[in-house]
């Protein structure tokens, strides 16, 4: 599995890569450092006093404080200089929506403003469009929202009835329908809309300002979470759309807003990070202030598995996110001299599409892990409203719902992975081919090396074979009917992600270690020996899923074989390696790894 | 006008000390613009861009070695004009007033110099007082209003139950208390940016002689456990204020 040349999006699964080639956030400039502790001072001065307010939707507070980030530049952290932003890479504005991101509410107004809600205009507006929105929007003296979501239209978003008329004197588009779920929506000045010009089968996408006539709202939806972000219906009754303001050309709507998406999702997975630090800092400190049984709780076991594993998750998700988002950067970087810088960004989110899709998937769910065992460490008070964790559980669940559910986005990963592999961009079916034709040969599962890191590369080497092996079982099985097996795709996406986020994990730590030498070290490779030690088993369980789910029929035994060897691991301790893990966070009382 | 704020580079205020080999360990500790400093640059800062003061320059100057550039570099980010780092890791307040001195005292143009009332690392309360010694200008201390009209300053210090106003030619070193400024600047995107373009000057060191030895650093003793009593039940909090606090 060695080439060289820069990794293309999905080609991990047939490609190992070296330590030296991953971006670890370890790395950070000191600009980048700065960036991260003025939105850290940001959200700390303006933002978490006043939760309680911004949930209650105070009138025109979330408004102001969007406009004081604008102030403080925060809102033009991707936008070119010449319209006024600072135009910084992919990976410094990840870094910053991960520090948004433990901003409740207010991390959802604010991601939504500056990616779903700017970015459209910048990847796909021509130079009057950005001249005339971009300034604005940057410095949050407007602010954007994205309207593609419909009553009837969800995860099937091209499926809308949103209809777009040319009128008699051609100077306006004329739109009627109806938007749901518009973050931002009670105070946005600018949304991008998507809508079907006359009969035509796919969107197309228009800047609409709210000035515009026709447009109505409905009162605020209640929700479960993040109750201080605006979300509207919005109504567009023979609203008029000068034609100037159409998106792209006609009929690329729909391209636009995957292309969105893509980003949308690689970013959820930088917000959700600081999210979940946030979450563990708050979880820490009340284990080490609650005492029962005469000790602190922090002190016992269960507390300590909790906390353990709440880092372990987080750590490798941030391995993950900062890997794929230097790998945008070094894409755009590569295509820049073909085209232009924005177009370049938008090929970069498509190339990683199948990165993003794990990273929103991985990330909800790791969010959703730590937020729940936050309220279980917090135990009776972690369910009282007056609890930060309260706050975070509920808040938190929204991310496995939008920029595409989690269901959608299991299947993305399979469905761009075979598609990659059938337009040959990497060799996924011959790789998958041979593989299984040498199931045989696979008998002695011991790496034959005492080396740390040659025995990590050599297990995670078997769970790529383990993904392509039943990636040919399945493609050969079902053929064009497999999109329709998605119980299937579901098991096998999860081995997929697990075994990325793990390679990006092992290359972080061992990176890590050609960086700082040994130092703390050991706790790093306890957080690596836990996760591949339980992303062994889960893809043991996954495998044997889909094979049996498959009906391998004669070929059951050969491959069940294959999934034990496949997913052989060295034993870890977990007891140990999770209470050195806790016994620093616990004593550190903050997220500091 | 100028204005030098000296800026200590100390360790955030929520660092857990831990001693090794009987030194600081600083192993994992993020370093912070001492907070009475960076009120004191939020001052200068206002001062600059109030259009009716003549101070229009803010220089940071600060003893270091290269690690405490991360902190110099915030300063320029708020709005500092240019640094001076002075290559030496900090001993003491005697060695760190001294230093000052011999880098301000070239000075000719009309200046003021602020410090801090303290650092938040040792907490000497000596630099400023020790450092107008040194340069051989007045200097007020407790300092919680600064304005500047003209070639004097009209500060206003903290006394025993009530406010001192003093007038002030300059040059001077106030000694800023909390209060001098609302709250410390969050460094915006633009200021960040403009940073590294800043003048950072490093100077090295003139030598000096220790004049003071750390012999020692003791921990205080946890604090103990604080403990809720019913209100009803007095006898049990008379006992235990006779028994465990011994304060009856």
């Amino acid at each position: 599995m060695e080439k060289t040349g820069t990794i293309k999006g999905g080609e991990f699964i047939v490609r190992d890569i070296t330590a030296e080639e991953v971006f670890i956030p370890e790395e950070f400039d000191e600009e980048q450092q700065m960036i991260a502790q003025t939105c850290d001072d940001f959200l700390q001065a303006e933002v978490l006093p006043i939760l309680d307010r911004i949930d209650a939707q105070e009138e025109g507070l979330m408004r102001s404080l969007l406009e004081k980030a604008g102030e403080f530049g925060l809102l033009g952290i991707p936008v070119p200089e010449q319209y006024d932003g600072f135009e910084q890479s992919f990976v410094t504005n990840q870094l910053a929506s991960e520090k948004m991101g433990a901003g409740y509410s207010f991390a959802v107004a604010y991601s939504c403003h500056t990616g779903i809600g700017s970015m459209p205009i910048l990847y796909y507006g021509n130079e009057e469009q950005k001249q005339k929105y971009l300034p604005k929007l940057a410095v949050g003296e407007w602010i954007g929202a994205y309207c593609l979501t419909e009553p009837g239209a969800g995860s099937d978003a091209n499926s809308g009835t949103t209809k777009a008329v040319l009128s008699e004197d051609g100077k306006h588009y004329i739109l009627n329908g109806q938007k749901m779920w518009i973050t931002n929506g009670g105070f946005a000045d600018v949304f991008t809309v998507f809508a079907k010009i006359d009969n035509d089968r796919v969107l197309s996408a228009f800047i609409v300002e709210k000035s515009f006539s026709g447009i109505s709202f409905n009162p605020e939806e209640k929700k479960m979470g993040i109750k201080g972000s605006s979300t509207r219906q919005i109504f567009f009754n023979d609203c008029k759309v000068p034609v100037e303001n159409m998106l792209g050309a006609r009929g690329k709507g729909f391209r636009i807003a995957l292309n969105i998406l893509h980003m949308g999702r690689i970013k959820l997975g930088g917000n959700v990070i600081g999210a979940a630090k946030h979450a563990i800092t708050q979880s820490v400190n009340y284990a080490n202030e609650r005492k029962q049984f005469g000790a602190l709780i922090s002190s016992f076991g269960s507390i300590k598995q909790k906390l353990a594993e709440q880092v372990i998750k987080t750590f490798a998700l941030e391995s993950a996110v900062y890997r794929a988002s230097k790998n945008v950067d070094e894409e755009v970087e590569m295509n820049q001299q073909e085209c232009s810088k924005e177009q370049a960004m938008v090929i970069a989110y498509g190339q990683f599409a199948v990165e993003a899709a794990i990273l929103k998937v991985f990330g909800s769910e790791t969010l959703d892990y730590v937020v729940d065992e936050a309220v279980q460490i917090c135990g009776g008070m972690g369910y009282s409203s007056e609890m930060p964790v309260e706050r975070g559980y509920r808040d938190s669940r929204i991310n496995r719902i939008f920029e595409g559910t989690n269901e959608i986005n299991r299947i993305l990963v399979i469905d761009t992975l075979l598609k990659r592999g059938a337009k040959k961009e990497f060799d996924l079916f011959s790789e998958a081919e041979n593989i299984v034709n040498k199931l045989d040969d696979y008998l002695d599962s011991d790496p034959a090396t005492q080396d740390y890191y040659s025995r990590k590369k050599f297990f995670i080497g078997n769970f790529k074979k383990l993904a392509l092996s039943l990636i040919h079982l399945v493609s050969e099985k079902f053929q064009r009917k497999l999109m329709f097996e998605q119980e299937i795709l579901n098991s096998l996406a999860d081995i997929i992600m697990n075994l990325y986020v793990a390679e990006s994990l092992m290359l972080r730590v061992e990176k890590l270690e050609s960086k700082n030498g040994i130092g703390n070290i050991g706790l790093f490779k306890d957080i690596l020996d836990v996760f591949v030690f339980d992303a062994a088993a889960l893809m043991r369980k996954s495998a044997q899923d889909v094979l049996y789910s498959t009906e391998a029929m004669d070929e059951t035994d050969k491959f069940l074989k294959a999934i034990d060897y496949f997913t052989t691991k060295d034993g870890v301790n977990t007891r140990d390696a999770r209470r050195r893990i806790a016994d620093k966070l616990i004593e550190d009382n903050v997220y500091k790894f | 006008m100028k204005i030098f704020v000296c800026l200590a580079n100390v360790p955030d205020t929520t660092t857990k000390i831990k001693f090794a080999d009987q030194k600081f360990d600083e192993t994992g500790v993020q370093w912070v613009i001492n907070p009475w400093d960076e009120l004191a640059l939020t001052r200068a800062m206002e001062l600059k861009e109030d259009a009716g003061t003549p101070v229009n320059e803010v220089t940071v100057v600060t003893i270091g070695t290269i690690s405490s550039e991360p902190t110099i570099r915030k300063a320029l980010a708020i709005g500092a004009d240019n640094a001076v780092r002075i290559d030496a890791e900090p001993k003491d307040s005697y060695s760190v007033a001294w230093l000052l001195s011999e880098y301000l005292k070239n000075y000719e143009g009309d200046h003021l110099v602020l410090t801090g009332i303290e650092s938040s690392d040792y907490n000497g309360f000596a630099v400023g007082g020790m450092l107008s010694e040194f340069l051989g200008v007045p200097s007020v201390s407790g300092v919680s209003a600064l304005d500047i009209e003209g070639d004097h300053a009209k500060v206003s210090r903290e006394i025993d139950g009530g406010l001192e106003q003093v007038a002030i030619k300059t040059p001077f070193v106030a000694i800023v208390q909390k209060g001098i400024a609302k709250e410390p600047r969050i460094p915006a995107m633009r200021g960040i940016m403009m940073a590294r373009k800043k003048p950072l000057e490093v100077v090295s060191p003139l030598s000096f002689d220790n004049v003071t030895d750390m012999l020692d650093f003791e921990l205080p003793k946890a604090k103990p456990q604080c403990k809720m009593i019913n209100p009803e039940n007095a006898k049990e909090l008379i006992g235990l204020l006779q028994n465990e606090a011994k304060v009856l």
